[in-house]
């Protein structure tokens, strides 16, 4: 991969993957310096489609129930419990897009921002990662994932935990093997830094 | 130096590990000069605590941080030198801060540089390859964090697994890269004491430069804390002293207060008072964490409780409560003896034996008839000891609900000793059944060897084994039934005080004083860091914003729960149907303390 060119600030790409279900999904690369890269995966939108169906089985639903026991707060509840369901799905279940960033020498940080704004952040420091690696798994079919092989402080060759990256993105073969590239170069880099003296 | 004869200089200059330097964001607008702080050479980094400004001498500033070094057991030294120039660079400075290196050795001597009012930074990193001052210097690519002083020295690292444990002196702070940074922030605490209002010999800048923070009503309490905590301490040991006196010994008294719920939740409350207002210091800051916890919930527990005082009395509820009281205890009672008039018919359309049914019923009935009596006997004093009885709401919440499960289980006592007879019956009825049934195929049961084996009887014991044993499968439907009935009676009474004592546990296991420092404060309670990577250019170095991770609320809640009586299932559900089946005895909800059955 080629470092920043003279006078250019730090290079940006955007290509278009798609996931297992067959979303869209634009994964969007910054390489601040070569130490520094960071991925940004952003998931596919609410669909306007399936919002519209579940706000109109839940009133239809109260409706029934308002001309069954003629309960106007049937009808203000559905409503509450529509306006609330959306807020709570915004908030804690849809996830707009997925950050990693790698730092050669500080470590690995995962961000998963969520529809709403909130953000939620993991950082796992270099000494404890041991490697990247794409990961097979049999869920109805074979899907692959990348994750980040965490050292064993016990035993030196062993692994201690396996923290899946892009979890709810869930990109393609294709995509993951671009981000597994570019990070196994930053390791290699780090690998080289830490045994030299 | 031009674009290109850097990027071939870092070529030239191999592979080094990137230097970090951990940078102060209060400094970043200070005037020129060195910089102070600990170097790191486990994760090559160097953490900029201050910035010590011209004019100094260097023979105080030497000084200062052999204090430093000594007061906080962290190695406090002279990182390099920082420039914070106007547009067109001063000659002269520039060679002032060359010299500088020589004065002050430190290898690597950093060299940070920024102009006024731009975001761009400059960072030189030099390393001497060799032990003369005349060695050729190699530069290392420094990438340039910043964190927040102020929140760093006041943060706490939850790590996700126990670090081992420390010992003292410099070696500790080198667990883990960025516990380094916290542990040194936090420990060279001494380093902040002084402002710029201060006459010291030496002027730095640090989070706490332009004045040492305090608050009035802080310091007030802790004058007011010391004599306080004394005479809450005296009062406590009185009470204690009270109740382990003579007078609740005897054995009668005794057994009645390990039954009671409320002793145990007042006893509870008392453990924590005392450790509260101990007088000695808690020792880290767990212990620190778990004795605001516990305050806290103490005087949410007693406001609650007066507030639920103030409730009853608003429009004479006490009055109302009472009146309810024995109308309601009447209706259950008559409840009560319309079950047994049906079990005593024929229930459900089961056939049951017609002796036995008339001898279980009016032994029941007539227990039913004494608890009645009882209670109308006792209805004119019941209004006082209600009022009394509400008069200790005032020590909390807790203990009122304490009180509400013990009045529960007063008035459902009838249905506790019909529990405990169908059980009884039911279980000696199992048991005949079992052996004779062994004896009906010829076995016995070893108590020697805790097994089965096989036995020959003589034909009078046969004949009357199997007499018996037709008599007992008989009457099982009829026993069984009752048994169900006063089992499901009893299960439900115990539900409802079960749900009393999940609501006690919650109030005095929930540590409110963490929840709301997450709520207000949530740098204080830290889980990790995470990193924002500011505006960069190309050719400077790289920028990022080190800021802090809070603790989720379910990981608070379950670091600083505190200890509470521990009332929870000690059954599974595999063995409460063994038990049920068998016809032991239960009692799902066991208190430390209490005796076993």
């Amino acid at each position: 991969m080629a470092g920043p060119g003279a006078g250019e600030p730090a290079m940006e790409d955007e290509r278009s993957f798609s996931d297992i279900c067959g979303g869209r999904l634009a994964l969007h690369r910054r390489y601040y310096s070569p130490s520094c890269l960071e991925f940004c995966l952003s998931c596919p939108r609410i669909s306007l489609r399936s919002l519209t169906a579940v706000t109109c089985t839940v009133w239809l639903a109260a409706y029934g129930l308002f001309t069954l026991c003629e309960n106007s707060m049937i009808l203000s509840a559905a409503i509450f419990i529509t306006l609330l369901g959306l807020l709570g799905y915004l908030h804690f279940v849809k996830i707009d897009h997925e950050t990693l960033l790698i730092i050669d020498s500080l470590g690995i940080q995962m961000t998963s921002s969520y529809a709403s704004g909130k953000e939620s952040t993991t950082f796992i420091e270099m000494g404890k990662v041991k490697d990247v690696i794409i990961n097979e798994a049999i869920y109805m079919k074979v899907i692959y994932y990348l994750c980040i092989l965490l050292k064993d402080p016990v035993e030196p060759h062993g692994i201690s935990q396996v923290v899946p990256i892009f979890q709810s993105a869930k990109p393609r073969l294709d995509c993951l093997i671009e981000v597994y590239r570019s990070c196994q170069e930053i390791l290699a880099h780090q690998k080289a830094a830490s045994t030299s003296p | 130096m031009p674009r290109l004869l850097q990027l071939l200089w870092a070529q030239l200059s191999g592979p080094g590990m990137v230097l970090k330097a951990f940078f102060p964001t209060c400094c970043a607008s200070a005037d020129s000069g060195l910089l102070v702080g600990r170097w790191v050479p486990e994760q090559s980094s160097a953490v900029v605590l201050a910035v010590v400004h011209f004019p100094f001498i260097p023979v105080q500033v030497k000084e200062l941080l052999a204090q430093v070094q000594q007061a906080s057991q962290v190695g406090v030294a002279v990182l390099g030198t920082w420039c914070h120039r106007r547009q067109e660079p001063e000659e002269s400075l520039g060679h002032f801060l060359e010299g500088l290196g020589t004065l002050f050795s430190h290898e690597p001597w950093l060299q940070l540089c920024r102009e006024r009012g731009s975001k761009s930074w400059n960072c030189k990193a030099t390393r001497r390859q060799g032990p003369t001052p005349l060695a050729p210097a190699c530069e290392d690519q420094v990438m340039l964090i910043f964190y927040d002083q102020r929140k760093v020295l006041l943060s706490r690292l939850h790590p996700p697994a126990a670090l081992p444990e420390r010992q003292a002196g410099d070696a500790t702070a080198s667990a883990g890269g960025l516990a380094a940074v916290f542990d040194t922030v936090a420990r060279s605490e001494v380093l902040f004491q002084s402002d710029r209002f201060d006459e010291g010999p030496v002027r730095l800048t640090h989070w706490q430069s332009e004045g040492v923070e305090a608050s009035i009503l802080v310091e007030l309490a802790k004058r007011a804390a010391g004599p306080v905590c004394l005479l809450l301490a005296c009062l406590l040991s009185l009470v204690s002293a009270a109740s382990a006196c003579r007078v609740f010994r005897p054995w009668p008294l005794s057994f009645i207060w390990s039954k009671l719920s409320t002793c145990e939740q007042l006893r509870h409350r008392l453990d924590q008072l005392t450790l509260v207002v101990s007088a000695h210091r808690a020792e880290g800051p767990a212990q620190l964490m778990r004795k605001a916890n516990t305050l806290v919930s103490v005087l949410l527990d007693m406001a609650l409780g007066l507030l639920l005082l103030s409730w009853l009395h608003r429009k004479d509820r006490f009055a109302h409560l009472a009146e309810a009281l024995v109308p309601v205890a009447d209706r259950v009672a008559e409840e009560l003896q319309h079950l047994l008039q049906w079990l005593m018919g024929a229930p459900a359309g089961l056939k049951m034996n017609r002796a036995l049914d008339q001898v279980l019923g009016r032994f029941f009935l007539y227990h039913i008839h004494l608890w009645i009596s009882y209670i109308h006997l006792m209805s004119p004093f019941i209004e006082h000891i209600l009022w009394h009885l509400g008069l200790s709401a005032c020590l909390g919440l807790t203990v009122a609900l304490s009180i509400l499960s013990d009045i529960i289980s007063l008035l459902t006592f009838h249905i506790y000793c019909f529990y405990v007879y169908g059980a009884r019956l039911y279980c000696l009825k199992i048991h005949g059944l079992s052996s004779l049934w062994r004896l009906f195929r010829g076995k016995k049961w070893n108590v020697l060897r805790q097994r089965v084996d096989s036995c020959s009887y003589d034909l009078d014991q046969l004949f009357i084994g199997t007499l018996l044993f037709t008599i007992l499968i008989f009457l099982l439907p009829t026993t069984a039934l009752y048994y169900l009935v006063f089992t499901l009676l009893r299960l439900l009474v115990v539900t409802v005080q079960g749900l009393v004592h999940l609501l006690v546990d919650l109030i005095n296991s929930l540590p409110l004083y963490s929840l709301g420092l997450r709520l207000c404060r949530p740098y204080r309670l830290a889980a990790g860091v995470k990193f924002r990577v500011l505006e960069h250019e190309a050719g400077r170095p790289l920028r990022l914003l080190m800021q802090i991770n809070p603790l989720p609320f379910s990981h608070v809640v379950r670091t600083y729960r505190l200890p509470s009586c521990g009332c929870h299932p000690k059954h599974s559900w595999g063995s409460l149907c063994r038990k049920l089946f068998f016809g032991e005895l239960i009692y799902p909800w066991r208190q430390r303390g209490d005796k076993q059955d």
